[in-house]
């Protein structure tokens, strides 16, 4: 790849992706040979990691060194947080959230899967699907990852067989079919030597599938792929009656951002939880007008009639409504250092909006390695539960199976003002 | 597996969701928040901020004032910039100065000549109490550097201004928590995700001014260290330095003694964005004296309040 290829021609958009995997997978060398084979990795970097592979006696530079974290992290030789990385192919922008592989584990993978729209679930070709690789599935699964690429890496190590790699394959799918996966697709890799990464390589001519570049290259990107009615949370409401110019004297713009779906001028639209009925009048963009916006853009809505709407209400059109309700059932997953305690209230996010909530029940704890339903009568941190809310004031959902932006939430503490819980409405 | 094929529904471009992301980002500032302030250098990633604040709030004003900390040795130009951009604006400005702090005792030099970077986290410091403000939003991008790949769009610090790795709050989807008790603020970031190549596609697209510095002129120089170190009232040439003039741009600007422009006739945004998809070095790594001192320097400094 040339660098004037890196200039976007067709800009193919944005995509979030997310790797799973320990170190022992592979997972930095499959990263770093991502940013070295895309020539994002610049010389003063290549430089920097050259002389620490010296330094510790390597034959050939370790790529898995450019994910090397904060100098807290290598004084305690421990992988603290999610990373974000960045790469271009020119066709495309990528942002790689690197989830940490042990400590911590569940809380790090859901934050960082909350963003992504595909994963790449690696897996050590010598030691095939391990009660980890199940975890890394079960949890993308559960935080709504639409597209899931398991890598079979390590395949230098096992003499490139293809029938490894079947067996891993069928293994796989036969437990993907348990959580209701759909979209699984599968790729031999050798990341140490780039074999069909970015490059096909020499070694894995029995596989005739796409790269994994070539993956990421053409998956969809949009967040919102399966829900196409419009949701637009009221972020924060534009009245500049006192600016002096009498054009603006009347002026209220709605600002947010479209999570889902789209809307035209004109669309007959519903404010929510009140249920007030009025029609678009216009769509703004930093004094442009436009004729519709969708999914994903950030814009002002101006409405007919003047209604009562300020942050936390949400828009939506009229014969697509979203469920009202005092009462949430959802999969909590607790980040908090404190238990869950049923006795106390806690505060909910949920879009721009905020409520108190208490506890009405926990139905269970899920036992994540092997998914078995267990009572519970607290919650502890990384643990999964199903557990149902009363709210103080009323929230605006979809279930997050249908929609990511309407049907999640957060739970904060407010003594620490912390967040303690990341929800997933049913 | 048909929905790997491409998509069917309309999608923006990267720039455009980029774009949205950050105003998004800002009205969430200018929804949580009572009292939040922008921090506005003159810089092209501060001039970004503006045009992203712009899109997020107009016709209406800016729901935070802009707040310059102004170490006193910054490139005149970048100064003059800051204040035409503001004035242009009609945005309040505040400007809070590392001299003030000096004289009042609270930033002590160890020699009269020393950079005065890492003082102005004690100045920020004293600006955020001064005028009690919650938030302070930024244009730190997660792809400078290491500390930053890890951290929040929105920032928790204590009353110290201290950033906490090991104790960050977790941040999942766009559910952004900007709560804070009295005396801790949040530092919102809202071009984490975008690269420096991205900063220079939307300033292009946007058709952004600029200060003038970030363009190829004719500057006098000395090589040290393998960078280009300006030759300014501050920074003059010692007995023995070779003093050349090369045709140079800034690729950063910031305080004049740790600031160094790099060789190139790049003369237009067009250029520049040109040079930046095929450079060969990093932002900080070819231009920041201070960030080569140790691996972990930017890490250290934000511990101290550094935005």
């Amino acid at each position: 790849m040339s660098a004037i290829e890196h200039l976007p021609g067709t800009d193919n958009g944005l995509l979030r992706f997310l790797t799973c995997g320990s170190v022992d997978d592979g997972k930095s060398t499959l990263i770093g040979r991502l940013l070295f084979d895309t020539k994002t990795i610049l010389a003063d970097t290549l430089h920097a990691i050259t002389r620490t592979s010296e330094r510790r006696g390597l034959e050939a530079v370790d790529l898995s060194l450019l994910t090397d974290g904060l100098h807290a992290e290598r004084e305690q030789g421990i992988t603290i947080d999610v990373a974000y990385r960045y790469f271009s192919t020119g066709r495309r922008k990528y942002i790689i959230a690197d989830a940490p592989g042990h400590e911590q584990y569940t809380r790090n993978m859901v934050t960082a899967a909350s963003t992504a729209n595909l994963a790449i679930i690696l897996i050590d070709a010598r030691k095939g699907v391990l009660t980890q690789t199940r975890r890394h599935s079960y949890l993308a699964h559960l935080v709504g990852i639409p597209h899931i690429v398991v890598a079979i890496n390590k395949m230098d190590l096992v003499g490139y067989d293809q029938a490894t790699f079947e067996r891993i394959r069928g293994e796989y799918l036969e437990f993907a079919a348990t959580l209701g996966i759909g979209d699984v697709r599968f790729i031999p890799l050798s990341a140490l030597n780039g074999d069909m990464l970015v490059e096909r390589g020499e070694n894995l001519g029995w596989y005739s599938g796409p790269t994994l570049l070539d993956m990421l290259e053409n998956a969809p990107t949009a967040h919102s792929e399966r829900d196409e009615r419009f949701r637009f949370p009221v972020q924060y409401v534009c009245r500049p009656q006192k600016s002096g110019d009498p054009k603006l004297h009347d002026y209220r713009g709605f600002m947010g951002r479209v999570e889902s779906g789209e809307i035209v001028v004109g669309d007959e639209v519903l404010i929510l939880p009140s249920e007030t009925r009025t029609r678009v009048k216009a769509i703004e963009l930093h004094g442009r007008s436009l004729p519709r916006a969708i999914a994903e853009q950030s814009v002002t809505l101006l409405l007919e009639d003047e209604v009562d709407v300020s942050r936390g209400d949400m828009i939506v059109r009229a014969q697509e409504s979203a469920l009202v309700t005092r009462r949430i059932e959802a999969m909590l997953c607790w980040l908090g250092d404190a238990p869950l305690d049923p006795q106390r209230k806690y505060l909910i996010r949920q879009t721009t909006r905020e409520t108190k909530a208490a506890i009405a029940s926990i139905d269970y704890r899920l036992y994540i390695n092997t998914l078995q339903k267990m009572p519970a009568e607290r919650l502890g941190m990384n643990d999964i539960a199903r557990v149902a809310f009363k709210l103080a004031q009323p929230l605006c959902v979809d279930a997050y199976a249908d929609n990511r932006s309407t049907g999640a939430f957060i739970v904060i503490d407010e003594s620490s003002n912390n967040t303690v819980g990341a929800g997933m409405i049913l | 597996m048909s929905t790997l094929a491409l998509q069917q529904h309309a999608t923006l471009s990267h720039l455009d969701w980029l774009e949205s992301e950050s105003i998004h980002i800002l009205r969430e500032v200018a929804g949580q928040c009572a009292n939040p302030a922008l921090l506005f250098s003159g810089g092209k990633d501060s001039l970004v901020l503006l045009r992203l604040a712009e899109k997020a709030f107009r016709p209406g004003r800016f729901p935070f004032p802009l707040l310059n900390i102004d170490t006193g040795h910054n490139y005149s130009e970048v100064i003059d910039f800051r204040d035409f951009r503001a004035c242009q604006l009609n945005e309040r400005l505040i400007v809070r100065s590392v001299e003030e702090s000096m004289r009042r005792g609270t930033v002590v030099l160890k020699s009269p000549g020393e950079s005065r970077n890492r003082h102005q986290s004690v100045t920020l410091l004293e600006a955020i109490e001064e005028f009690g403000f919650d938030c302070c939003i930024g244009g730190a991008r997660r792809d400078e550097e290491k500390a930053r790949a890890k951290e929040r769009i929105f920032s928790f610090r204590d009353e110290f201004g201290q950033w906490d790795p090991k104790n960050q709050r977790p941040e999942l989807w766009d559910l952004f928590n900007a709560r804070v008790h009295k005396g801790e603020n949040i530092r919102a970031f809202p071009i984490s995700n975008w690269t420096e190549l991205d900063v220079w596609q939307y300033i292009e697209r946007e058709d952004l001014q600029l200060p003038s510095i970030y363009f190829a002129h004719r500057r006098e120089v000395i090589r040290r260290n393998g960078l280009l170190q300006p030759v300014t009232e501050l920074t003059p040439a010692r007995a023995g330095d070779v003093v050349e003039e090369l045709t140079v741009r800034f690729r950063t600007v910031g305080d004049i003694t740790c600031t160094a422009p790099v060789e190139s006739d790049a003369d237009t945004v067009a250029r520049i964005i040109e040079e930046t998809a095929t450079t060969t070095i990093t932002e900080r790594g070819e231009t920041r004296l201070d960030d080569q001192t140790s691996e972990a320097a930017m890490e250290q400094r934000k511990k101290e309040g550094y935005f």
